[in-house]
C-alpha cells in the first residue's frame, strides 16, 4: 500500500492484490439498460467513493457486487470468486461482503444484540456465547454497547447506522458497501456514522462508499468514480478530482452539489 | 385593562409559575365518560336509551331462564317438562359423559382424560409467554404429544391398551382433536403455499395459485366430502385412511388455503430492505425467512390468523356430514333419548353448545389481544 499506482489506470493483473473486478459489466432492468460497460478494479485495502446524480446507477453498481442484483453481461469477481447463478459462490461472496443500506434495514423484531449475532450464529455456527462476545465487542467498537438490549425502534438514526456496521462487521467481512449511509439521517447524526466509517478505513478495510458527503470522499477516499447514466463517467484521485475535474460531466455535477 | 394588554404587547417575563389547575368538573370522572360516551349528541343519547331499553327487556327473562327457572338436578325429563319456562341443566348433567366422550368404552375413558390434561398443560406451556423452555415445550406438544395421543386414544398392544375403533369416538375430545390438527397443520401448509405463491418458480407458483383458489372457491362441506371419498382413491389398495383421519386431513387442506391467504398479507406488507438485510448478511433463503421474515410477517397478521382459527373451530361441527360423532352431533343425539324428550330439552342443548364453542373462540380472541399487546412493546418506531 506504498507505492501508489497513477489513479484510474487499469493495474497490471494481479489477482491477490484484487478485492474486486468488475470487467465488461452490463446491467438491464427489463429494456432499460442501467450499467453500461463497467471497468473497475479495487485492490484490497482500498477505499473507493462513487458519486453521481441520482438514478446515474450508484446503488445498483454495488448490489452487483454482493448480488442483491444480477447483472447479465461481463464478469464480477469478488475476493477471486466470480458470481455466477450459483447459490454456493454467491454465499461465498455474501459472507465476505458487508453491506450498509441507507434505510438501516436493521431487524425490528429482534434486540440490538441479536441483530448482530444473527448471522454469525446462523451462517457461520459461531457458538452462541462467542457470538454475543464478539458482537458486543463490535458494539463498543461503534460506541454503542449499553444499547444492545434494546430493539432498534428505540435508538436514534445514528445509532441504527451504527448498529448496522457493527451487525455487518460481525460477519468478519473483506470488503464492506456503503449505500448513502448518512442519506436518510437527521444532520447532527451524520457526523457520528461518518466518524465510524473513517475509524473503518483507517483500520484498513477495503470500502466502496456511495455517498453525496464530499468531505468524507476528499478525506478518506483513495479514488473517486463518478457515475452518470449508468456509466463511470470518471475515475480520480479526489484531490484532482475535486480541483481538475477532466470530463465536462464532472464539472458540471461538482458545480451544483459543490455549489 | 386596555393599560394591561398593553403592557403584555411591549415586553413579558414571568416572575412566577402559572398554576396547575384541576380540569373542570365536567371533563373528568364518570360524569365526563358518560357525557362523551352515552351522551355525546342526540342520536347516540337515543341509541343509548333503546339499548337500555332493549337489555331491560332481553337480559332478566334470559338470566331466569337460566338459573332460577331452571331444572338442575332430576333423574328424568319429567319434571323439566313440568317447567317448560326454564332450562333443563338435569339434562346436560346427566348426557355430560356422552357429550364428553361419544360412545368411548367407559372403563377407558381415563386415556381420554389423560390425553386432554397432557394437551392442555403442553398448550398453557407453549402459549404463555413467559414459560421456561419453551422450545422442549414446543418439541413436547409436536413430536411427543401426537404419538402419546395415538397410542392413548387409539390403544397399543404393546402398552397393553386395547384398541379402541375411531367408529366409538365422540364428543367433545373429537372435537377438540379435529381443531387442535386443523390449527397445528394448517398454519406450516398455510406458510408453505404462501411461499409458493410469491416464488419465482413458475410451476410452484401456479401449483399454489391453483390450490389456494380452488379451495377458496368451494364450500367448506364439499372439502370434506371429497376427503372422505376421493381420498381413498388417490392411495393405493389398503391403505385406506381411516374415517376419522379423512375428514381432518380435509379440514386441514380447508383451512392451509385460508391461512396462505391471510400469511401473503402478512409477508406482502414486509419491506425490500428485510429481505435484503438478511441476504446481504448471507442468510439462505430458508434462514432469511425462518428467522427474519415469517416472525415479522406472522405477528402482523396475527389478528387474521386467529380468525381463521376461531373460524376453523366452529367449523368443526360439519365434520358429522361424513360421520363423524362431533360434540355439537352427540348433542343433537342426545335430543332423541325419549326418557328426556321435552320442548326444553333441545333450547337447553345448544345454550350449552353455544356456551362451549363461545368460552374456547373467547378464549382465543383473549389471547390473540394479549399477544398483539405484548409484540407491540418495544417495536415502536
Ligand atoms: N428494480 C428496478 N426496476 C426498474 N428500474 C430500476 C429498478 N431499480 C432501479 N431502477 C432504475 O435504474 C436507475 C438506476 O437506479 P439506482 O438506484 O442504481 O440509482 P442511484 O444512482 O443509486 O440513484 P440515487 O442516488 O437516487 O440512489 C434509475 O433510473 C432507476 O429508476
Ligand atoms: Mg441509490
Amino acid at each position: 500500500m506504498t507505492v501508489e499506482p497513477a489513479p484510474g489506470v487499469p493495474l497490471a493483473f494481479d489477482p491477490d492484490s484484487l478485492a474486486i473486478a468488475m470487467i465488461g459489466v452490463h446491467k438491464w432492468y427489463g429494456a432499460f439498460h442501467v450499467l453500461r460497460n463497467i471497468n473497475l478494479d479495487v485492490r484490497r485495502g482500498e477505499r473507493i467513493v462513487i458519486c453521481g446524480p441520482s438514478g446515474s446507477g450508484k446503488s445498483t453498481l454495488i448490489r452487483c457486487i454482493n448480488r442483491l442484483e444480477e447483472h447479465q453481461q461481463g464478469s464480477i469477481v469478488v475476493d477471486g470468486v466470480e458470481l455466477t447463478a450459483d447459490l454456493k459462490r454467491i454465499d461465498t461472496v455474501r459472507r465476505d461482503v458487508g453491506m450498509v443500506f441507507q434505510q438501516f434495514n436493521l431487524f425490528p423484531h429482534l434486540t440490538i444484540l441479536e441483530n448482530c449475532t444473527l448471522a454469525p450464529i446462523w451462517v457461520k455456527k459461531m457458538p452462541k456465547r462467542e457470538a454475543e462476545e464478539l458482537a458486543m465487542r463490535l458494539l463498543t467498537r461503534v460506541k454503542i454497547p449499553e444499547q444492545a438490549g434494546k430493539y432498534p425502534g428505540q435508538l436514534s438514526g445514528g445509532q441504527q447506522q451504527r448498529v448496522a456496521i457493527a451487525r455487518a462487521l460481525c460477519m468478519n467481512p473483506k470488503i464492506m458497501l456503503f449505500d448513502e449511509p448518512t442519506s436518510a439521517l437527521d444532520p447532527e447524526m451524520v457526523k457520528e456514522v461518518l466518524d465510524t466509517m473513517t475509524g473503518l478505513a483507517q483500520d484498513g478495510m477495503t470500502m466502496i462508499v456511495v455517498t453525496h458527503e464530499m468531505g468524507f470522499a476528499r478525506e478518506i477516499a483513495d479514488r473517486v468514480v463518478f457515475m452518470d447514466n449508468g456509466e463511470i463517467v470518471e475515475i480520480n484521485a479526489p484531490k484532482e478530482f475535486f480541483e481538475n475535474p477532466q470530463h465536462e460531466r464532472t464539472k458540471l455535477f461538482l458545480s451544483q452539489i459543490l455549489h | 385593562m386596555t393599560d394591561a394588554r398593553l403592557d403584555v404587547l411591549a415586553a413579558y417575563v414571568r416572575v412566577a409559575p402559572e398554576p396547575i389547575l384541576p380540569a373542570p368538573i365536567f371533563s373528568r370522572g364518570v360524569l365526563a365518560w358518560t357525557r362523551a360516551n352515552l351522551f355525546s349528541s342526540w342520536i347516540s343519547g337515543a341509541l343509548t336509551l333503546v339499548s337500555l331499553a332493549l337489555c331491560l327487556w332481553l337480559v332478566p327473562p334470559l338470566i331466569a331462564w337460566a338459573t332460577i327457572d331452571a331444572v338442575w338436578s332430576a333423574p328424568d325429563g319429567a319434571l323439566c317438562r313440568a317447567h317448560q319456562d326454564g332450562a333443563c341443566w338435569a339434562f346436560i348433567a346427566q348426557k355430560m359423559d356422552y357429550f364428553r366422550y361419544g360412545s368411548y368404552p367407559q372403563t377407558e375413558r381415563w386415556r381420554v382424560d389423560l390425553t386432554e390434561i397432557v394437551g392442555a398443560a403442553l398448550v398453557v406451556w407453549l402459549l404463555w409467554p413467559r414459560a421456561p423452555r419453551r422450545a422442549i415445550g414446543a418439541a413436547l406438544f409436536f413430536i411427543a404429544f401426537p404419538i402419546l395421543a395415538f397410542i392413548l386414544l387409539r390403544g397399543s398392544d404393546w402398552f397393553d391398551l386395547p384398541i379402541v375403533d375411531t367408529v366409538l369416538w365422540g364428543g367433545i375430545f373429537v372435537s377438540l382433536l379435529t381443531a387442535l390438527v386443523g390449527i397445528v397443520f394448517s398454519l406450516p401448509l398455510g406458510v408453505l403455499l404462501a411461499l409458493g405463491r410469491r416464488s419465482h418458480l413458475p410451476v410452484v407458483k401456479l401449483a399454489s395459485v391453483i390450490y389456494i383458489e380452488f379451495v377458496r372457491g368451494v364450500p367448506f362441506i364439499t372439502v370434506l366430502f371429497m376427503a372422505n371419498f376421493m381420498l381413498p382413491l388417490f392411495l393405493p389398495e389398503g391403505w385406506a385412511p381411516d374415517r376419522l383421519l379423512r375428514p381432518l386431513v380435509g379440514t386441514v387442506l380447508f383451512a392451509a388455503a385460508y391461512m396462505a391467504e391471510e400469511v401473503r398479507g402478512g409477508l406482502q406488507s414486509i419491506n425490500k430492505g428485510q429481505f435484503e438485510g438478511a441476504m446481504a448478511l448471507g442468510l439462505n433463503f430458508w434462514r432469511m425467512m425462518g428467522l427474519v421474515i415469517l416472525p415479522q410477517a406472522l405477528t402482523l397478521v396475527i389478528p387474521g390468523i386467529v380468525n381463521t382459527f376461531i373460524g376453523l373451530f366452529k367449523d368443526t361441527t360439519l365434520v358429522s356430514v361424513v360421520g363423524l360423532l362431533d360434540f355439537l352431533a352427540t348433542v343433537e343425539n342426545a335430543f332423541k333419548d325419549t326418557v328426556w324428550i321435552g320442548p326444553t330439552i333441545a333450547p337447553t342443548g345448544y345454550a350449552f353448545a353455544a356456551l362451549f364453542y363461545f368460552v374456547f373462540c373467547f378464549a382465543m380472541s383473549r389471547y390473540q389481544a394479549y399477544m398483539e399487546r405484548r409484540l407491540g412493546r418495544g417495536r415502536r418506531r
